[in-house]
């Protein structure tokens, strides 16, 4: 996707879709994908998908736009972070904590009104810290939970506690000119950072535990699973539709070109005058920001979120995704990420037949993330492109590049160079 | 008198008509329970004091079986004779034999035997004379078994018996410990205040679990209230009503219990009232829907108080006024005051002295942890520090090399031996593993670290299933010998495990080898030769694919030996390197890439702060880790090439 359309002066700049016709054709794509989806489910359609598989596509887009805005670190800026499924995951508590909240205080609000009086805002308080925090042995609400009463709070918090923590963690890093694998090191040690002081009982998050029950939402009990899991579908793809063309607006033109050059030289790209350690501060904000509202998508479809998700092995996969699918491209992220988690959904599912050589048995289940692991291996070495290299190798088999090829019979019969001296 | 006793029993024993018991009734204890035999008969506790203690001041070897079986209820005296017998029920008929050698004496009916029933105050001081048998016994072992369960269990007969014994003890070792326990006991049970106090000063300093178990009690207080301090002397201070020890509502709750105020009424409580009070739909006239605030509910309760159908309340102007009227002190109730005041002042000396042990003992698990990083670490640092190759797959040559360990220990079942043969095999199969790892995927993505450490972490994510799928997902035990368990115990506070210790020595050897192999050896020269300047050590003919490969395999080599180590402590799962790895990379970065005394640095500090956090915030291990792996975070803004950063052009490489 190098900018290789750049405009000459004079010349009118054709229009954006124009100019990068892979949106137009991702979001034709994607859009397809959700009516399909709509007419074959059991909500709205003829009910060949079941809802649980239909939660299973919503999911995988949000995998998807997580991918994405990894490819836009690591694809475009050479940032390997190993710690993006924290901002998804944070994205996801944020969400989590309102509809946990917001449930539970309909429920107790229920049952107190079953009493002789109205209850109190204490009382009322009371009753929903002990329902949620029962569970850790406490029943006062710790001060993060100061917004949970609030949906447009703490959809803010979705966007802010993601793109904060990326961007204190980012100045952090970047300023004192962390790169290369001791940042990819530094952001695995934030996410376990993370997940263990989640994992604590009195870290206010119910600590192993978890959030759970989120995929009732408050105030929809009658809107059955099946019409809100078509929703959420439509509600990821949108999400997607619009981070695909926000990630493409951004890789292109000057800003784009800016990051590849950090990608592929850092420090000549420093000693032109640009800022770098500012670019790179944008982008990983900015991504962290679109893996916190992809969290917050999924886990009100996956209905439970504990600590075990921010453990860095998450964080790990998703930069397998994003390799195996082809970085620096964004399809090829969106590819990877839909590719290899449906393939691990069947998988691990138990659906795919058993291999039987001789007397061994290979069960999927057992077998597939070895497969997974080494296929990881098999890219890196063979295929650095990734599933998206083939696109390249069609573009190539349609108009055969052949600068600086053999034109003739014979091994260094370069024709082109003859022709120019 | 006692012939004309003997004369006596001689004369019942023939008289007794049918069946004659072959009893030995001349025997010297049927004698001396004889010579007390109504009092025993009696069974009194006020009364049974010269009967005990004649038997066991007697000396007689048939004494303490006695005394235990009196105790068991097991004694019988006939009715007729007078003579004791031991005797088991069954039925109507009786087992009877010789209180003197326990010989069977014959089948009777129970009807002409009386059976002694000592009640509970007996009891105990048969238990506490027998105890003095056991304290005197000829055998030391006996010795030291009633001297532990006394430790387990101290009453207050045990003190006499126990003083009675010291007198006699001949091993020194022994003698000792009774001496110990005996002072513990006076703190305990002492029957003046001299000697308590005397015996608590014995103790000043000594860091004994026990004896802090022995004064704690006695400086027990319990919070009162008075209008102004008493001055007698079992207070032990005044107390502020901050929160802290004593909160608002308990001090009030104490002004309550001292009949000092009126009773608060507390929400539930106004709850409750208002709804007793319900009448159309409202309560004193205001209406049930709007009672949802404490405001409205008070206003409500104020309104029943006032006419007259609730009690009033008191309301928080009047708490607070109250509160400030009195006084609140603590008064000793463990003991009386001058030996709660000895306990406090030897507690306090303790306190200090084990605050300086713990932090030796902290310092020493700062130590084995820092040896345990190291251990992991130290391959790291020989693949990443020195070759500057990324493996993210060395947690998993950790866990190989634990699991060889596992196997090995399958069939070679002696646990010394086992270990022996265990650490060359972990070193040979992760040598093997590094160098296979090495020629097939690392040595095309030299100079490419960020595609090296996702390959890596592909075959890691492999390795960890293929684990899994081999072994299971549940902990194999990797059994140290025997020779390496229990710890070694400096005293009450500070001690530490063989295991650790033998981390501790093993990261040392490691230390020294990795110096000596990369500073006096062939290979380290051309390691180092490799590192520095590819090219010019291929023209001096060193074949760098080799030294290489070599190199590789020996970091990782190490990770399997390192493997061993870490499964005697912990147990052997897929996920064990999982556990390492990111406190490995972070020792090597904290510590500055390419250089072993960097490691050991970084190790230090990592374990030493780990440690640190963990006493700051000792219910949480977790908190710990997060706050280190935070504070590395924050250590790597101000070093961030660790603290011994390589200058010059091998920095740069």
């Amino acid at each position: 996707m190098a900018d290789m359309t750049a405009t000459l002066p004079g010349q009118r700049r054709r229009p954006f879709v124009m100019r990068y016709p892979s949106v137009l054709v991702f979001l034709i794509c994607l859009s397809l994908f959700s009516v399909g989806a709509t007419i074959l489910s059991e909500g709205f359609g003829i009910g060949i998908i079941s809802t649980s598989f239909i939660k299973t596509l919503g999911k995988t887009l949000c995998l998807c736009l997580v991918a994405l805005a990894m490819d836009l670190v690591w694809g475009y800026c050479g940032i390997l972070s190993l710690g993006h499924m924290a901002f998804f995951g944070l994205g996801g508590y944020a969400i989590g904590m309102w509809l946990m909240y917001e449930r539970t205080r309909l429920i107790v609000a229920e049952n107190l009104a079953l009493g002789p009086l109205p209850p109190t805002p204490q009382e009322l308080s009371d009753g929903i810290a002990t329902q949620i925090f029962g569970v850790v042995g406490a029943s006062e609400f710790p001060p993060i939970w100061a917004f949970a009463h609030s949906l447009p709070l703490q959809l803010l918090a979705v966007v802010l506690v993601p793109g904060l923590l990326a961007l204190v963690f980012g100045w952090l890093a970047f300023r004192s000119r962390v790169t290369g694998v001791y940042l990819s090191i530094l952001t695995q040690a934030m996410t376990l950072a993370l997940s263990l002081y989640l994992f604590q009982n009195d870290s206010g998050l119910r600590g192993n535990n978890g959030l759970s029950g989120l995929q009732n939402l408050p105030g929809l009990d009658d809107v059955g699973q099946d019409a809100l899991s078509v929703y959420f579908l439509w509600a990821s793809a949108f999400a997607l539709g619009g981070g695909y063309v926000l990630a493409t607006w951004i890789v292109s033109g000057k800003f784009g070109s800016v990051l590849r050059g950090i990608r592929d030289d850092e420090a000549r790209v420093r000693f032109l005058g640009y800022p770098v350690e500012g670019f790179k501060l944008f982008v990983f904000s900015l991504s962290a920001v679109i893996a916190g509202i992809a969290g917050a998508l999924y886990y009100p479809q996956a209905g439970i979120i504990n600590p075990a998700e921010l453990a860095p092995i998450a964080s790990i996969y998703l930069a397998v995704w994003v390799a195996i699918g082809g970085r620096g491209r964004l399809y090829g992220a969106v590819i990877g990420a839909a590719f290899v988690s449906l393939l691990s959904t069947w998988f691990t599912g138990g659906q795919a037949p058993d291999v039987v050589i001789g007397p061994l048995r290979i069960q999927w289940v057992d077998w597939w993330t070895v497969l997974l692991g080494l296929s990881f291996v098999g890219v890196t070495l063979f295929a650095p492109k990734g599933i998206s290299g083939i696109v390249d190798w069609i573009a190539e088999r349609r108009a055969p590049d052949r600068h600086g090829k053999d034109l003739g019979p014979a091994p260094g019969s370069l024709r082109e160079q003859e022709g120019q001296e | 008198m006692a012939l004309n006793f003997r004369g006596l029993c001689v004369l019942a024993f023939c008289l007794i008509a049918a069946p004659a018991l072959p009893q030995n009734s001349e025997a010297p204890v049927q004698q001396l329970l004889q010579e007390h035999g109504e009092i025993i008969a009696k069974g009194s506790r006020k009364s049974i004091g010269p009967a005990i203690d004649a038997l066991a001041a007697s000396g007689l070897p048939a004494a303490q079986v006695v005394l235990q079986r009196w105790q068991a209820k097991e004694m019988w005296r006939n009715k007729d004779s007078g003579l004791f017998v031991f005797g088991e029920k069954d039925g109507k008929e009786l087992r009877a034999s010789d209180v003197s050698n326990g010989a069977e004496i014959g089948t009777f009916e129970a009807k002409g035997f009386k059976q002694l029933k000592p009640n509970s105050g007996v009891r105990g001081m048969i238990g506490a004379a027998l105890v003095q048998f056991q304290l005197s016994d000829p055998n030391p072992e006996k010795r030291l078994v009633a001297l532990r369960a006394i430790e387990r269990d101290p009453e207050a007969s045990h003190l006499v018996a126990l003083r009675g014994a010291i007198a006699g003890e001949e091993d020194p070792d022994l003698l000792a410990s009774k001496e110990r326990l005996e002072r513990l006991l006076t703190i305990r049970f002492g029957e003046t205040d001299e000697e308590r106090i005397t015996a608590i000063a014995a103790f000043d300093g000594d860091l004994g679990v026990d004896v802090r178990a022995a004064l704690n009690p006695l400086v027990r207080t319990r919070i009162e209230v008075a209008e102004s301090l008493p001055d007698d002397a079992g207070i032990a201070g005044t107390v502020a009503v901050d929160g802290e020890t004593l909160t608002r509502d308990n001090a009030y709750a104490l002004l309550v219990e001292a009949d000092l105020a009126p009773p608060t009424v507390q929400k539930s409580d106004i709850a409750a009232a208002l709804v007793a009070n319900i009448e159309n739909g409202a309560v004193a006239g205001i209406e049930v829907a709007s009672l949802d605030n404490d405001a409205a509910r008070a206003l409500a309760y104020a309104e029943l108080a006032k006419r007259e159908i609730v009690p009033p309340a008191a309301t928080e102007a009047e708490i607070d006024a109250a509160l400030a009227t009195y006084v609140f002190f603590e008064r000793f109730i463990g003991a009386p005051p001058a030996v709660a005041e000895a306990a406090l002042a030897a507690l306090k000396d303790i306190e200090a002295k084990v605050a300086l042990n713990q932090a030796a003992d902290l310092a020493l698990d700062a130590v084995s942890l820092a040896s345990i990083y190291f251990l992991a670490a130290i391959g790291l640092a020989i693949t990443f520090g020195v070759m500057g190759v990324i493996n993210m797959a060395h947690g998993e040559f950790i866990m190989m090399g634990a699991y060889s360990g596992y196997v090995v220990q399958l069939f070679v079942p002696d646990h010394t031996l086992s270990l022996l043969i265990a650490l060359p095999t972990a070193f040979a199969v992760t040598f093997a593993g590094g160098v296979a790892m090495e020629r097939l995927v690392i040595r095309w993505l030299y100079h490419r670290p960020l595609e090296t450490l996702l390959a890596t972490f592909g075959i890691s994510i492999a390795l960890q299933q293929i684990a899994k799928n081999i072994f299971g997902t549940q902990a194999r035990p990797l059994t140290a010998p025997d020779w390496l368990d229990g710890s070694l115990a400096f005293n009450d506070v500070v001690s530490i495990s063989y295991i650790r210790i033998a981390i501790f020595v093993l990261a040392l050897l490691f230390l020294a080898l990795f110096l000596f192999v990369m500073n006096r050896t062939r290979l380290g020269l051309e390691v180092r030769a490799v590192t520095q300047n590819p090219r010019m050590a291929a023209s001096m003919g060193i074949n760098p694919d080799r030294i290489n490969m070599l190199t590789f395999g020996f970091g990782s080599g190490i990770a399997g030996i390192a493997g061993v180590a870490i499964g005697l402590y912990a147990k052997v799962t897929s996920e064990m390197g999982q556990d390492y790895i990111v406190q490995s990379f972070m020792t090597v970065v904290v510590g500055g890439v390419g250089n072993i005394w960097g490691a050991l640095l970084g190790a230090s500090m990592v374990g030493t702060l780990q440690k640190g956090i963990e006493w700051l915030n000792p219910s949480n291990t977790l908190a710990a880790q997060t706050y280190m792996i935070l504070f590395i975070i924050l250590f790597i803004q101000f070093r961030p090439r660790g603290i011994i950063a390589l200058k010059g052009r091998a920095a740069e490489a």
